[in-house]
């Protein structure tokens, strides 16, 4: 029991340390997509900002892969809910998402520019989409969602699609566009030259204050909103179903871990932090500092999140009682523990190789010769 | 109880998105393969052809790439989105093979094709060959793991049902990766890959050769694939016999519907080559039948035999029964859990709870099932025949095709002779769609086979789906179609024009493509980047 207790906080904060790493590094892309068409004026600055991500946004995407495959092995009940519950905001981010692939290789293979419009426009739209979904599902996840079980535990959503479009969603949606944005403007700065290089300085630069006041926004109507607390239920480290317990709301329960444990106030400090350093090494024209500081902003802000919902991962607004966590929606003993076997020895793998490919590829792209090159992007 | 028309969508969804999604993954492994050869080749003699060849190939492939990996980010999340029981159900076993695919094999992949692309001028020979061979490596792991995960489906070893948690969990990790089903499903499929990028290399440098272009690389590309292909392909068929070997023993609903198997026989059972199955009338209409040839196929032996469907049927009414107090069992035990006589029910009875799912669909309260119900679930436990039956057929007559068209391709380039063997030129042009109808025709006896299971025995397909509505479901279908129908136009426009530039030859005695300004012959676009950052 006490094993299995500790599995599922390992894989609780396994499933964190995924979702950084998508935020970090599909977000980093997925903000270059979103300012493509705001830094690069010209096709050929363009060009130049997508090849500074070129030979790395496929190897980036596999965070956000991973992080579905993750949930789906450690947590089936919350992938099986919330995927179908959000349905159509699912298909919203699939969509954006399957265009930006082809928006990479396809763009540059022929000239006209009519064509390659198109293709910056998918790329800003599959920029875009899914950093606002991703947030905007952080958001629900305070504010509970209407869902509800069978006996047989078949889900039921009872919500509509554009209630999870609320203010409060739109704000963590926001957010996590912002700190897309800073992180997509920080990686061209650090990739390219001359004027691309000075407008993504400007708008590394300012984005992060946008974040800065998002975050501290969302942060005071967090306190506003009524957490959820288990009344009653089997505990930690007992298989069970979600039918098995009690749940209430109470108001500050999304600040109670924060109460008990006063330390864990230096994960949002963390998070403001991160952005503010972020515009000043930017404003000093200090690249890579900023990007490590944008990180750091990142593991704040989803930190900071799960610390709040903490034994929470979707908690139910119709049916609170049958609200998932932790303890009732993970997988078993034995597949925790094969699949930290694995993360053990696979995840510092990945950090490994994803970092010498950052460092064969290191230096400025030039625009001269993209110019003269058929294979560029 | 979930709508009817709600599974029949997210079924056709499921098909129509994984189908379109299979139409690059095999290409991608084939040639992956084919790339890492030919740069070997490159590598060990030093010849600059070989280099060409791999980065001209390796162009069409990226091409293909980009759409199987914008495509598998579709198939990663439909478990959840339309599948949510299935993913609850059976998640604590299936959800980890697709988890240790992205770490083990798609990160690989992916992470190396970059390099591999933009590398050619950043990294060493040795480094750049060792990547592409990674990306090759990564992406047949990725199919062995994706191929594990669905296994399970077709034969759920290693797991049990959890009564107090509802659901299928994992008694045995080795159980699962050590299925008969994976291990030769892998190797079927992974060969059927390099059947694909075999036929697609010789397809084309056989188009080049009759233009009389690029002679050098397509006679060369022609040998490799023809080679390469000569060998994969025996190597399905023999990989698929003892897939049907298997299926014979996990599976026999699926190859009594393979065979249009309706009565059972003493053997050698005869083979039927060809016939038109009727599911209504459980009978076949003009049958051609091969004597003993079927008892020698399925058992490998002239005194075995295998249950026809009339005998399949009359076992699944048994297990609906048995099935049936189960279920109750279980109704009692999601409320209370310490239910000792529940408990003491569902033991008895728990090797056939899936039959008991079985005929919920047509009797929601089990407590008063009539004999007719029985008879429709038992019913409904068989396949659809046809189907199955002429997937089976086509995918066969599609790979011993091919198995000719190597055979004689080996023959004629070995002899060097190929180039002027202009009707075996124009065929192998043709044969370019053949392994891709295979694939799909081999998806489809698997899959269909299944039927009407998601996990074969254990969770019927109609309970599986998530509870949308058909409004969605006709929403996101028809999203798929549209959106998917401009990416396969784009794709083909791409890959039709970038064959028809070719690769890049500079003073080459290509006379009929328009004249284009020399490059170098290797993506220049690596030295754009300048090795010293920020000074």
């Amino acid at each position: 029991m006490e094993l299995f207790a500790t599995l599922q906080v390992i894989w609780w904060l396994l499933l964190g340390v995924l979702l950084i790493g998508l935020a970090v590094m599909v977000g980093m892309d997925m903000g270059v997509g979103t300012i493509l068409r705001y830094v690069g004026r010209s096709d050929i600055e363009r060009r130049v900002a997508l090849n500074v991500i070129g030979p790395h946004w496929d190897g980036n995407q596999v965070w956000f892969i991973l992080g579905g495959g993750a949930v789906f092995a450690a947590f089936p009940l919350i992938y099986a809910t919330a995927f179908s519950g959000f349905y159509v905001v699912m298909l919203l981010l699939l969509w954006s998402m399957i265009v930006r692939p082809l928006g990479f290789e396809y763009r540059s293979k022929i000239a006209d520019p009519a064509w390659r419009n198109v293709w910056d426009w998918s790329l800003f739209v599959s920029g875009a989409v899914p950093m606002v979904v991703f947030g905007a599902a952080f958001g629900n996840l305070f504010l509970g969602v209407p869902f509800h079980f069978e006996w047989n535990l078949t889900s039921f959503y009872t919500g509509s699609f554009l209630a999870l479009l609320n203010p409060f969603a739109i704000l963590c949606g926001l957010l996590s566009l912002a700190l897309s944005v800073c992180m997509g403007a920080v990686t061209v700065m650090n990739g390219a030259e001359g004027a691309l290089h000075q407008r993504a300085r400007r708008l590394a630069t300012w984005a992060p204050w946008v974040a800065v006041v998002l975050f501290a926004v969302g942060g005071v109507w967090v306190h506003a909103l009524p957490g959820y607390q288990i009344t009653q239920g089997p505990g930690a480290g007992i298989p069970q179903t979600p039918l098995q317990q009690t749940v209430a709301l109470a108001p500050g329960a999304w600040q109670a871990l924060f109460a008990a444990h006063p330390l864990l106030w230096l994960v949002p400090i963390l998070g403001f932090a991160g952005m503010l350093g972020l515009s000043l090494a930017a404003r000093a024209g200090r690249s890579h500092l900023a990007w490590w500081l944008g990180a750091l902003a990142w593991i704040g802000v989803i930190g900071t999140a799960g610390v709040s919902l903490f034994p929470f991962l979707l908690p139910s607004s119709s049916d609170p009682s049958v609200s998932l966590t932790v303890w009732n929606s993970s997988s078993s003993q034995l597949t925790l523990l094969w699949m930290l076997g694995f993360a053990v020895v696979f995840v510092p793998l990945i950090l490994w190789y994803t970092s010498w490919a950052f460092w064969v590829m290191r230096g400025k792209v030039k625009a001269e010769q993209i110019a003269h090159d058929e294979h560029a992007y | 109880m979930i709508d009817a028309t709600v599974v029949e969508l997210s079924r056709w969804q499921f098909a129509s998105t994984v189908i379109y999604h299979y139409l690059f993954v095999p290409l991608t492994l084939g040639l992956s393969f084919l790339l890492a050869a030919m740069e070997t080749v490159y590598v060990t003699t030093g010849k600059p052809i070989y280099r060409q060849m791999a980065q001209f190939w390796g162009k069409l492939f990226m091409i293909n790439f980009a759409l199987g990996v914008a495509t598998g980010l579709t198939m990663e999340f439909q478990f959840g989105t339309n599948w949510s029981f299935y993913s609850s159900f059976v998640g604590d076993i299936f959800g980890a093979p697709l988890a240790i695919e992205g770490l083990m094999a798609f990160f690989m992949e992916s992470t190396f094709v970059g390099l591999m692309v933009f590398g050619w001028e950043r990294l060493s020979k040795g480094q750049h060959l060792a990547v592409t061979w990674l990306v090759a490596l990564g992406s047949n792991l990725s199919a062995l793991w994706i191929l594990i995960a669905n296994s399970f489906m077709q034969d759920p070893l290693g797991a049990h049902f959890n009564p107090v948690t509802l659901r299928m969990e994992l008694t045995s990790f080795q159980q699962l990766i050590f299925s008969p089903d994976a291990q030769s499903k892998f190797v079927h499929t992974s060969i059927a890959g390099y059947v694909t990028g075999a036929i697609f290399v010789a397809g084309i440098s056989a188009w080049y050769m009759l233009r009389n272009r690029h002679m050098e690389l397509a006679k060369r590309s022609f040998r490799m694939a023809a080679l390469y292909g000569v060998l994969a392909t025996v190597g399905v068929i023999t990989l698929g016999d003892a897939l049907g070997f298997v299926a014979a023993q996990a599976q026999p609903t699926k190859l009594a519907a393979m065979e249009g198997l309706w009565k059972s026989e003493p053997a050698p059972m005869a083979f039927n080559l060809i016939a038109f199955p009727d599911q209504s009338l459980q009978k076949n209409e003009g049958a051609v039948q091969v004597p003993y040839l079927l008892s020698l196929l399925v058992t490998h032996s002239l005194d075995g035999s295998v249950p026809g469907i009339d005998a399949l049927e009359r076992q699944a009414a048994q297990k609906v029964e048995n099935g049936i107090p189960a279920v109750l069992a279980l109704k009692t035990l999601s409320t209370n859990p310490h239910d000792i006589a529940a408990l003491a029910q569902f033991k008895a009875h728990e090797q056939d709870l899936g039959y008991g799912f079985l005929v919920q669909r047509y009797a929601p309260d089990l407590e008063h099932v009539t004999p007719q119900q029985v008879q429709q679930a038992a019913r409904d436990s068989i396949p659809p025949v046809a189907a199955v039956f002429w997937s089976f057929r086509l995918m066969v007559g599609f790979g011993l095709l091919m198995l000719a068209y190597f055979v004689l391709a080996v023959i004629y380039t070995l002899r060097n002779r190929v180039q002027h063997q202009r009707w075996f030129l124009r065929a192998a042009v043709w044969m370019i769609p053949i392994p891709f109808l295979a694939n799909e025709t081999g998806w489809l006896v698997a899959e269909l086979g299944r039927q009407p299971w998601t996990v074969f025995g254990v969770l019927p397909t109609w309970m599986s789906a998530s509870t949308h509505s058909v409004g969605y479901m006709v929403f996101s279908l028809s999203g798929f179609v549209l959106l998917y129908s401009i990416f396969i136009a784009v794709e083909m426009a791409l890959m039709v024009r970038s064959i028809r530039q070719g690769p890049d030859e500079p003073g080459s005695g290509d006379s009929r493509s328009a004249p284009r300004p020399a490059i170098a012959p290797h993506p220049a676009y690596a030295a754009a980047r300048d090795p010293h950052p920020e000074g």
